[in-house]
């Protein structure tokens, strides 16, 4: 059946069940509740554990179950793949893994599926060695791509069931105040917010902590309170500091970023949304961040503030907030260092889960408020749909992340990207893999030239009247095309690797195994 | 006046990605390089790559200039042939240093105008002194053809040539920049500055650049993007020069009116040099207000 952006969508997959073909609507109706778990208390019991396998014991983790893991770690994780050898060490089969995201470092996991523990993955991305394996057809059952906001709702609305979260935590107290810092020492894995973990901690059934830094009752701030944890493991160490945050995310001195970027500030400042107390959303890609500088000449200049900032947390978003140029930081996810210490010292900087930042059953959730986001894409298509997840090979090495959420969410989203990458366009006819539909999408700012989407008429109206190199995005396709031409159509295979589900949980697009040559065969 | 020529953004001649995106970045014109950019082994190919790109690129209003290499090198005769084929605004000569140089570039883009049916005189030169002896004959080259649009200096051989160094506040550049400027002038053509190469030292360069238009120079060639705002913003007029500039203007249009020969504004005589300059800062003006990074192929 035709889903809400055009695409056949399968009736039912096998290890999936029936599909719920993606409406075009920006979702918001309120799921029914009762699937919701209870909080967990056990006054009077010793949480710490022994050892991981002790805990996953205790938890009573058997084949077929759920399990969750948080991305705080990024590509310095040592947690998942922790678990996942003592899981597979203790003959546990058919496990659902249910991860925030994953990173490159988690490549041990294409063992694992091989050998039987892990059945299927659900997951917001997938990165190197692992996402490749997947695009080559790994798995049985489609990995379920999820946004951020997506995934803690069907974990809040049941939908989803954690049967035990892994959480890996940077500071914990013997009771299970976890936080991703600590204000009596440093920790040495300390990644800031626990925004994803945090959803895990609530709703699942077992929750289990892994820590390398033990601190004194009690642990306060927490993310996480004691009243949702039930077992502690201390382990020596949960992460490598070097892939979880780097010093501070540094500026890009690539021209084109900039010349994107400057061009975007300038979008913001004629979209009619740039006024006091304004809100804003930038992404960590080079342009989206870049953004910031841009757009902080403007707002000295015209004497605007901006009211909250919202998402992950960069040193650009801190260095204005300590300016006095952003008012309050809504942490859902620390990028660097820099964004960990503000977390720690700034008053109005604070740390948010998930199911707040961006879940579309929370009919009030902050992305919902957001006047103005920055978004990047792989592709995007005449239509304004953004494939974020698959390359232009189709194989998968993005992640979903809070794209849709936010785009769905603010008044303004505006897409940056350069027209051309290597000899592949941007702009296509239709992207391969949509993971935000393009009604949610409003600008889309190229290094050569502007389109707007034809539903917004009043941001046309603004940018036309402000002199900004507006195109349709058919021209930008064409300009695009004169230098490059026109793209072969990547050839897939028959059987689905991958399920994007929306933030409704509803199926906007599917991702197929990529086809490949004899030459590839045998060269690789 | 002509068109302006503040920014000439350098782009190795060998490097597509460069060479295709050379225009959106806002330059007043960009140099494909052919010359010493380009190893020895990488000459035939830069130059097929830029004769493709200038036969296949739309550059919209960005004026596009060639340096080639010299013709007393074995490459400079295959470069203008292949080159002037391809119809470039212009055409830069490395290393001048007489007249008659650039007499014989221009008598062969004569011919190849000639053979390729395109109009005399399309084609322009600028040329670039980077020598004791070039600097010298400077007039004298600025005034070898009627296809000349700019004398340029270059810096890092012409110090060489003088046993110094490039300093900080370009002292030793001083006599040659002047003599170039005078030359120009004389001559009617456009004078532009060397490159500035650390590109991190914003503040040397913005130093320079102002350094440059207040001696009198059009522009400046760049190596790098990022440079281009800076000098694009030295050369836009104050609101209080555009206000003074658009009175003096106005009240010329007065005079014209009434028929008064003798013209005055706020109490000063307004003369023939007073108007020109006027004109040149509204024009620099103008320029910078479209100063948006897909100038010239804007939208309607």
């Amino acid at each position: 059946m035709l889903n809400g952006v055009g695409r056949d969508i399968p009736n039912e997959i096998y290890g999936i069940g029936g599909l719920r073909p993606y409406e075009k609507t920006i979702c918001s109706q309120r799921n029914d509740m009762n699937g919701m778990s209870v909080y967990k208390k056990n006054p009077g019991r010793k949480k710490v554990a022994a050892s991981i396998q002790e805990a996953i014991k205790a938890a009573g983790l058997r084949d077929g179950m759920t399990i969750s893991f948080h991305h705080h770690f990024r590509n310095g994780d040592y947690v998942v793949n922790m678990v996942m050898e003592a899981i597979a060490a203790m003959g546990i089969k058919d496990i659902v893994i249910f991860p925030s995201s994953l990173s490159d470092i988690h490549s041990p996991l294409i063992g694992h599926i091989k050998n039987g523990v892990v059945k299927r993955i659900e997951t917001s991305g997938l990165r190197g060695a692992m996402a490749h394996a997947v695009s080559d057809g790994l798995m049985d059952i489609p990995v379920v791509i999820n946004s951020h906001g997506g995934r803690a709702r069907a974990i809040a609305s049941g939908e989803m069931q954690i049967d035990v979260a892994f959480l890996g935590v940077p500071s914990c107290d013997p009771c299970g105040n976890a936080n991703g810092y600590s204000l009596e020492n440093s920790a040495a894995s300390e990644c800031g917010s626990l925004g994803y973990a945090k959803v895990d901690a609530q709703y699942a059934k077992k929750v289990v902590l892994i820590t390398d830094n033990l601190v004194g009752y009690p642990n306060v701030p927490f993310g996480i309170p004691e009243s949702q944890v039930d077992y502690i493991v201390v382990v020596d160490s949960i992460g490598d500091p070097k892939g979880i945050a780097s010093g501070a995310t540094r500026y890009t001195n690539n021209p084109k970023d900039l010349l994107i970027a400057k061009c975007a500030a300038d979008v913001i400042a004629a979209s009619g949304y740039f006024n006091d107390g304004f809100s804003l959303q930038t992404g960590s890609g080079g342009a989206s961040l870049a953004v910031t500088r841009f757009l902080r000449e403007k707002m000295l200049e015209r004497n605007i503030k901006a009211g909250f900032a919202l998402g992950g947390i960069t040193s650009q978003i801190v260095e204005l907030h300590e300016e006095g140029l952003i008012g309050k930081l809504l942490d859902v996810q620390s990028f660097d260092l820099r964004a960990v210490q503000s977390l720690k010292n700034n008053r109005f900087h604070y740390q948010i889960d998930a199911e707040y930042y961006a879940s579309p059953d929370n009919e009030g959730c902050a992305a919902h408020q957001l006047d103005v986001v920055v978004l990047s894409a792989l592709e995007i298509d005449l239509d304004f749909n953004v494939n974020v997840i698959t390359g232009s090979d189709g194989v998968i090495m993005g992640a979903s992340g809070g794209h849709s959420d936010t785009a769905a969410g603010a008044s303004a989203a505006i897409i940056v990207a350069p027209l051309v990458r290597g000899r592949m366009p941007t702009v296509l006819e239709k992207v391969n893999t949509v993971i935000t539909p393009g009604h949610t999408v409003d600008v889309l700012v190229t290094d050569q030239g502007i389109a707007v989407n034809p539903i917004r008429q009043d941001l046309l109206y603004n940018l036309k009247s402000s002199g900004l190199p507006v195109y349709s995005i058919e021209e930008l396709k064409e300009k695009a095309e004169k230098v490059v031409g026109r793209p072969e159509p990547i050839l897939w295979e028959d059987k689905i690797v991958g399920l994007v589900k929306y933030r409704d949980g509803s199926a906007i697009d599917f991702i197929r195994q990529v086809k490949r040559s004899k030459e590839y065969e045998r060269r690789y | 006046m002509g068109r302006l020529r503040r920014t000439m953004l350098y782009v190795p001649g060998n490097n597509p990605g460069m060479i295709r995106d050379a225009h959106i970045y806002g330059s007043d014109s960009i140099m494909l390089d052919l010359e010493d950019s380009i190893s020895i082994k990488e000459k035939d190919a830069a130059r097929m790559l830029v004769y493709q790109s200038l036969k296949t690129l739309d550059y919209g209003n960005t004026e596009v200039i060639v340096r080639v290499n010299g013709l007393n090198s074995p490459f400079g005769r295959d470069d203008f042939e292949a080159i002037a084929r391809a119809k470039p605004d212009g055409i830069r000569l490395p290393k001048t240093e007489t007249p008659e140089e650039v007499q014989e570039a221009d008598e062969l883009i004569t011919q190849i105008e000639r053979q390729s049916g395109l109009e005399q005189g399309t084609i322009k030169l600028i040329a670039a002194v980077e020598s004791a002896l070039g600097v010298i004959n400077a007039f004298r080259i600025a005034t070898a053809s009627k296809r000349l649009i700019g004398i340029a200096i270059g810096a890092e051989d012409f110090v060489t040539d003088m046993r110094t160094s490039r300093s900080a506040d370009g002292i030793e550049l001083l006599a040659a920049r002047g003599q170039v400027l005078l030359a120009a002038r004389a001559a009617g053509i456009d004078a532009l500055d060397t490159v500035f190469s650390d590109i991190n030292d914003e503040e040397g360069f913005t130093r320079e650049v102002k350094l440059i238009k207040q001696m009198g120079f059009d522009g400046k060639s760049i190596i790098n993007p990022r440079q281009i705002d800076i000098v694009h913003r030295v050369f836009t007029p104050t609101n209080e020069e555009v206000g003074k500039a658009s009175r003096i203007m106005e009240a010329i249009r007065e005079a014209e009116k009434k028929g008064l020969g003798v013209i005055s504004l706020e109490g000063k005589m307004i003369d023939k040099p007073i108007v020109e300059r006027a004109g040149r800062v509204l024009e620099l003006y103008d320029a910078a207000a479209k100063n948006y990074a897909l100038r010239g192929d804007r939208h309607a």
